[in-house]
């Protein structure tokens, strides 16, 4: 079905066209907290909300690109990315919470609020650790990655594919935002985590924050995106998508399925936890509606309306999904749904490559 | 047009029951910059069914205020977004709304998590939120006036309303619950309170279920087992929105009257119970700081306002749904007084601001941001409204930091 | 004129017997506040007047009306009726005030009115009237059901009667009458026996071994019902989750559709039960049938929906499934607002009828609630009419032929797309009749399909794509085992423990329960 997306890289003069376009469109992302200090009068002045939404943008384009990773490049249509993300952000949380210290609510040395009122007596055993910033970001990625490793092992050795294993993470998401949910849990059930303070120092309410996070995540995306395509361009990217077009051949010619297709999942569920990780300091909170199936089917929708399997396209239909939300939500609140739902009907009708087809189209 | 003079006459009625201070002379409204009020309530998702009701009353008491020639001479714009029951929305929503459509206060928000998420930006910008749910206290910021009621408000009066004779004398009860902060952090006051009272743990059951719990029967029945010690028994809800139907359809049909084991919910009201067939839950009882069939002139005006705007004579009101009338009639006297929409000036004019809530009592602003309020308990009746059985005699102080919580001793005072 | 005379001077005849009369010296206390009410009904109901059974039904029914003067009246229908005397009275001005009740004075009601009723010829009065008196116990009660005893031959109605009298018994003061109650209460198997032979625990110390005894007796039975009550409510939470999930078993199980809206569609099968309801109203006598002709016009309109669904949209994308996931996604994204707009987002109220209220009794006591064994029924009769039509019709058969051979379907000259479009708009339709289902137990709100979704694709995975026994044993197997698991794990708990158990079973049998054999399976 996609032996369009299959076939050699489009002709050079696109590719050198599209790298410009790539590189003028960071450059100007890259520009908008520095434009953000203007004074307000100021023509050229970016909006604080415009630098915080964009940042959030941002977060969601990793987590696009991790999923085009998985769906695109290796043919696991996973339901349950959102999960990987909320984990992510979940440890990034943790970390925050701990550096509250003792300027919560209840002035608790070691306890978060959420943990007083519900009288805890001292830090459950898995909080610990999670003060020291490179702990928190290691478990940022392993947490993420552990779980896409045991799921993804027992699902790729029995051969579950395409759809049972697109119901299978689905489940697993769902599982996760009920265990989340839960007070007992010790994770905050549905509040979730808030009022965080800090990060490295740095108070996060004021607009330098913004921008350093702002920053960290655009060379993040940037990073993500050159080692998925560098990932894309090798032998075994080659494989992966092999893999994912005709997988019962490439298995008899002696590759090892399993293998191939675990590596590319980690990957790519440890990508959408570092998202994840950016993500919650940013909007400062993260409660276990992240989980939500819906979110995770949120994710894939921005991907098949970018363009499934060209790395820039699930970018871009990050974006545009996102900024259409953003502006309908305010500007058509009654309505949103309907055109959200209709351009999710439209181009999966009439663009099967997405809206990156409509660039390809014409080069061709 | 008509439907603009009816209201401005529905309006004046009303304001002769009101202490309104508004501009006496009504000066023309389209020469001053309008005052934008911000609308954060969900119009989609799972909150929707809740929110929506608060979304409409917002609109309807702006319209209300035009009629009457806005305040201080201008003229209130309404900005309504959609947070879609979404929390990191919420918080995007409320900065676009604070720096973007700069609005000069919020009415918003249902769910905690909400409020929790949008607070920091309020704070951050120094917004004005008035909050109207009824919520588990712990909390008081500079940038929130919380118009709903703290637990000392709802859940201590209905418990102690259960083990007085005329409850019944409940000496066994059962706290269910959504597993929440709200029905955790009430159940936790419930129990200290409960317990100073002289009823064991033993006699004490908690159970929490998931948002939208659809399948009651296992925990139903395990009440009704609970009830079978010997003692009289009753049933503490806090039981969140949609899950309340077939909690009470459960309770219904497993037979449980309110005769054998009164239920008394601090979540359902009217709107609730608009969707389920309430003969079967006759004398089951609610809490709230305020109900539908309260006899006073100012909610007599409040339902035929609420009715003509929706245009529709069945639709109810509810207590979420007069906090937001109370909120925003505070909220225009401040203004009013502060002669500004600046926030600090409205902040300090808000306190002891004083206004004739439908509930039939004047209700007062504290310094701790939250309402006096009276507490009522209502019977369900079988036309879906609530036969008040009893009441304080009059406003209650909120108490948001509550002494049953031992931690609160060391509170950081802000 | 003569009569009207007779009856002034019988009144006045009447009225210095007033203060004598018990019955008329408990009336004002009717009027006053809950705890003058709850006293004035014991004393009515000890009295035995059967004057006073009108008068305390109409109490109940918030039908006893006060005058400014503190004289009480009846309302029956349009006509009042004076509460001292029977007689037709003018409501008068100022308009009388409904007297309220609460709890406590419902309470008394349901013990004064069973004392009452006890001998009523009516034998669902007599039922009730055990109940209450059961509830109410006191020695007095024991004469009372003894003589009621005597006359009574409804076996259902003597075991209440005579679990009434042991309960009366064990507040007696005769050491062997409480030994005969004890006895009585410790051969049933009823919760209320139990409670109140706890009760009686502190007051007879001497009868401790006795009483221990005989609760223990009554927990054997009580634990052997709450084993059949967990089955039963397995059960018919599997018989909910079947009838979600039997839809889907069609349009994704044996055309492979993703359907994301599936829940949607369920949505708009019971909001078609209330319009339905709505349409009812109108036309009384029709009321009562509302329900029943929800499922016909649920099936159509959801059938329709999903009818034109497929020709629509989901028809230009056969052989991409994960591509209709993202279309039906955005369908129900706006089928779903389209509803919010168009009804509200606040829940709608759809009536139970009235046979599908309440409880059914089993032996020893075991209740049955009467909606949740209709929809255990329903759910069974739908799976089997699934199963004959796909089995035994043509076009079953043209259905079976297409999604096992396309080509050589269409070659044999059958309509392949027509097929397609009937297949989706069954499940479809099926969906809607699992919605008129739900309406009896959920609420009706634009977010009702959403909570189904998932378990309905888990269940239809978990059975085996293609396979409807498989649906049936994984519905009714997730159902078991999550209430089986709910007692000790919390209901949050049982049901992570459900999906996780349900994801590793999946990884040992990755086509499901119910796999299908063969090259089909494979495609």
């Amino acid at each position: 079905m996609s032996v369009t997306a299959l076939r050699a890289p489009a002709p050079s003069r696109l590719r050198l066209g599209l790298r410009a376009v790539l590189v003028a469109a960071v450059l100007v992302l890259a520009a908008f907290p520095l434009l953000n200090t203007l004074p307000e009068a100021h023509p050229l002045h970016v909006s604080d909300f415009l630098v915080s939404v964009t940042g959030k943008w941002i977060c969601y384009a990793i987590l696009a690109l991790s999923l085009d990773l998985a769906w695109g490049y290796a043919g696991i249509l996973s339901l349950g990315h959102g999960a990987f993300f909320a984990l992510g952000g979940y440890a990034m949380g943790m970390h925050l919470m701990r550096l509250i210290g003792p300027r919560g609510v209840y002035g608790h040395p070691v306890l978060p609020d959420f943990m007083v009122f519900l009288g805890y007596r001292e830090l459950p055993w898995y909080w610990l650790g999670f003060d020291n910033f490179a702990f928190a970001m290691l478990m940022v990625l392993a947490v993420p990655g552990l779980l896409a490793f045991l799921l993804g092992w027992l699902c790729f050795r029995s051969r579950i594919t395409g759809v049972y294993l697109s119901i299978i993470t689905q489940a697993m998401t769902y599982a996760l935002m009920l265990a989340f949910f839960r007070n007992d849990m010790g994770f905050g059930g549905n509040n979730g985590f808030t009022d965080f303070k800090e990060l490295l120092g740095m108070p996060l309410n004021t607009s330098f924050a913004r921008g350093a996070l702002f920053y960290a995540s655009l060379i993040s995306l940037v990073g993500c995106y050159l080692l998925c395509r560098w990932i894309a361009g090798t032998k075994y990217g080659r494989v992966l998508t092999a893999i994912r077009d005709a997988e019962n051949r490439v298995r008899f010619l002696g590759y090892s399925v399993t293998q191939h297709k675990l590596f590319a999942f980690v990957l790519s569920a440890m990508m959408a936890g570092w998202a994840g990780a950016l993500y919650v300091p940013q909007v400062g909170i993260i409660n276990p509606g992240e989980f939500s199936p819906g979110n995770s089917i949120e994710a894939v929708v921005w991907v098949a309306v970018g363009g499934r399997g060209t790395l820039v396209g699930a970018i871009l239909g990050a974006f545009s999904v996102n900024g259409l939300k953003t502006w309908l939500t305010s500007a058509a609140p009654d309505l949103w749904l309907f055109v959200l739902g209709g351009l999710f009907v439209l181009v999966t009708l009439f663009l099967p490559r997405g809206l990156i087809g409509l660039f390809q189209g014409r080069a061709k | 047009m008509t439907h603009d003079f009816r209201l401005s006459r529905r309006a004046a009625l009303l304001g002769a029951g009101a202490a309104l201070a508004a501009p006496a002379i009504r000066p023309s409204l389209a020469q001053a910059a309008p005052i934008r009020v911000g609308v954060l309530h969900s119009l989609s998702g799972t909150m929707a069914i809740s929110e929506t009701a608060l979304r409409d009353t917002v609109l309807m008491m702006i319209e209300w205020q035009n009629a009457r020639g806005g305040i201080l001479g201008r003229r209130l714009e309404p900005v309504v977004v959609d947070p879609a029951s979404n929390w990191p929305l919420f918080a995007e929503k409320a900065r676009e709304l604070l720096q973007v459509s700069r609005v000069d206060v919020t009415f918003g928000c249902w769910t905690s998590v909400s409020r929790k998420s949008v607070l920091p930006v309020f704070e951050e910008l120094n917004g004005l939120l008035f909050y109207p749910v009824q919520y588990e206290g712990e909390e008081e910021s500079r940038n929130i006036f919380y118009t709903g009621a703290a637990p000392n408000q709802q859940a201590i009066p209905a418990v102690e309303y259960l083990m007085s004779a005329d409850g019944g004398g409940a000496r066994r009860i059962a706290l269910l619950g959504t597993d929440y902060v709200y029905p955790r952090t009430t159940n936790r006051i419930l129990r200290a309170f409960l317990n100073s009272k002289g009823i064991a743990d033993a006699d004490i059951m908690e159970e929490y279920t998931p948002f939208g719990h659809s399948d009651w029967q296992g925990i139903v029945s395990r009440v009704k087992r609970f009830a079978g010690e010997g003692k009289k028994t009753a049933i503490v809800s806090t039981i969140n929105g949609d899950a309340n139907v077939p909690f009470y359809r459960e309770l219904g049909n497993q037979g449980i009257r309110a005769e054998d084991i009164p239920s008394v919910a601090f979540s359902v009201g009217e709107e609730e119970l608009a969707g389920i067939d309430t003969r079967p839950l006759v004398g089951h009882l609610a809490a709230w700081n305020y109900f539908m069939s309260v006899q006073s002139p100012a909610n007599t005006e409040f339902l035929n306002l609420w009715r003509a705007y929706i245009r529709n004579p069945r639709r109810v009101t509810n207590d979420p749904m007069e906090a937001t009338l109370v909120g925003f009639r505070m909220w225009a006297q401040a203004v009013a007084q502060a002669g500004t929409t600046g926030v600090d000036a409205v902040r300090t004019a808000m306190y002891g601001q004083k206004v004739d809530a439908p509930s039939g009592f004047t209700l007062e602003m504290h310094r701790n941001h939250h309402l006096s309020k009276p507490v009522m308990i209502g019977e369900v009746q079988a036309d879906g409204q609530f036969n008040i059985v009893w009441r304080t005699p009059g406003p209650i102080v909120a108490e948001n930091w509550s002494p049953f919580i031992p931690e609160n001793a060391n509170r950081r005072r802000g | 004129m003569t009569r009207i005379f007779l009856f002034i001077l019988l009144l006045a005849a009447a009225l210095p017997a007033r203060a004598q009369d018990p019955f008329l010296s408990a009336l004002p206390g009717l009027g006053g506040g809950f705890g003058a009410q709850a006293e004035a009904v014991e004393r009515l109901g000890a009295l035995g007047d059967p004057r006073a059974i009108p008068l305390l039904r109409a109490l109940g029914d918030g039908r006893l009306l006060r005058r400014a003067d503190g004289t009480l009246l009846v309302r029956d229908g349009a006509t009042l009726t004076e509460a001292a005397t029977g007689t037709t009275a003018e409501a008068g001005t100022p308009e009388p005030a409904r007297i309220n009740i609460n709890n406590r004075v419902r309470v008394a009601l349901r013990g004064a009115l069973g004392r009452l009723q006890l001998v009523s010829p009516d034998p669902a009065e007599r039922l009730t009237a055990a109940e209450g008196v059961l509830r109410s116990r006191s020695a007095e009660n024991v004469p009372l059901l003894e003589a009621a005893l005597a006359r009574e031959t409804v076996p259902r109605i003597r075991s209440r009667m005579e679990l009434a009298l042991g309960a009366s018994r064990l507040v007696a003061t005769d050491p062997d009458a409480k030994r005969a109650g004890i006895a009585t209460l410790g051969a049933s198997a009823s919760p209320e026996a139990r409670s109140v032979l706890l009760e009686a625990r502190a007051q007879n110390p001497d009868l401790l071994p006795e009483i221990e005894a005989a609760v223990a007796a009554i927990d054997r039975r009580l634990a052997i019902r709450r084993g059949v009550e967990t089955v039963f409510q397995g059960l018919s939470l599997g018989s909910v989750l079947l009838l979600a999930a039997l839809g889907l078993a069609i349009t994704f199980g044996v055309m492979g559709v993703i359907n994301m809206a599936h829940g949607e569609f369920v949505m708009l099968g019971a909001y078609t039960t209330f319009v339905v309801q709505e349409i009812c109203r109108g036309i009384p006598w029709l009321l009562p049938w509302s329900l029943p002709l929800s499922i016909p016009a649920a099936f159509l309109v959801t059938a329709l929906a999903g009818g034109a669904m497929e020709r629509g949209l989901i028809r230009h994308l056969y052989g991409r499934p994960l591509e209709t996931l993202l279309l039906t996604f955005g369908v129900g994204m706006m089928i779903q607002q389209a509803v919010r707009l168009g009804f509200g987002a606040q829940n709608r109220e759809v009536l139970s009828p009235s046979w599908m209220q309440g409880t059914i009794l089993l032996p020893m006591d075991i209740p049955l609630t009467q909606n949740r064994l209709w929809i255990l029924l329903f759910s069974l009769v739908v799976l089997g009419l699934v199963v004959l039509a796909i089995r035994f019709t043509r076009f079953g058969l043209e259905m079976r032929a297409v999604t096992q051979r396309r080509a050589i379907a269409s070659s044999m000259g059958i309509r392949t797309g027509r097929v397609d479009a009937l297949t989706f708009a069954f499940g479809s339709g099926i969906a809607g009749i699992a919605g008129v289902a739900l309406s009896q137990i959920d609420n009706v709100s634009p977010n009702l399909g959403t909570g189904y979704i998932i378990d309905s694709f888990l269940v239809v995975v978990f059975g085996g794509v293609g396979s409807l026994a498989g649906t049936l044993v994984g519905a009714m197997g997730l159902g078991l085992v999550n209430k089986l698991l709910e007692p000790w794990a919390g209901a949050v708990l049982a049901k992570v423990f459900v999906l996780v158990a349900a994801m590793i079973f999946i990884q040992r049998r990755p086509r499901g329960l119910f796999a299908q054999k063969g090259r089909a399976a494979e495609a």
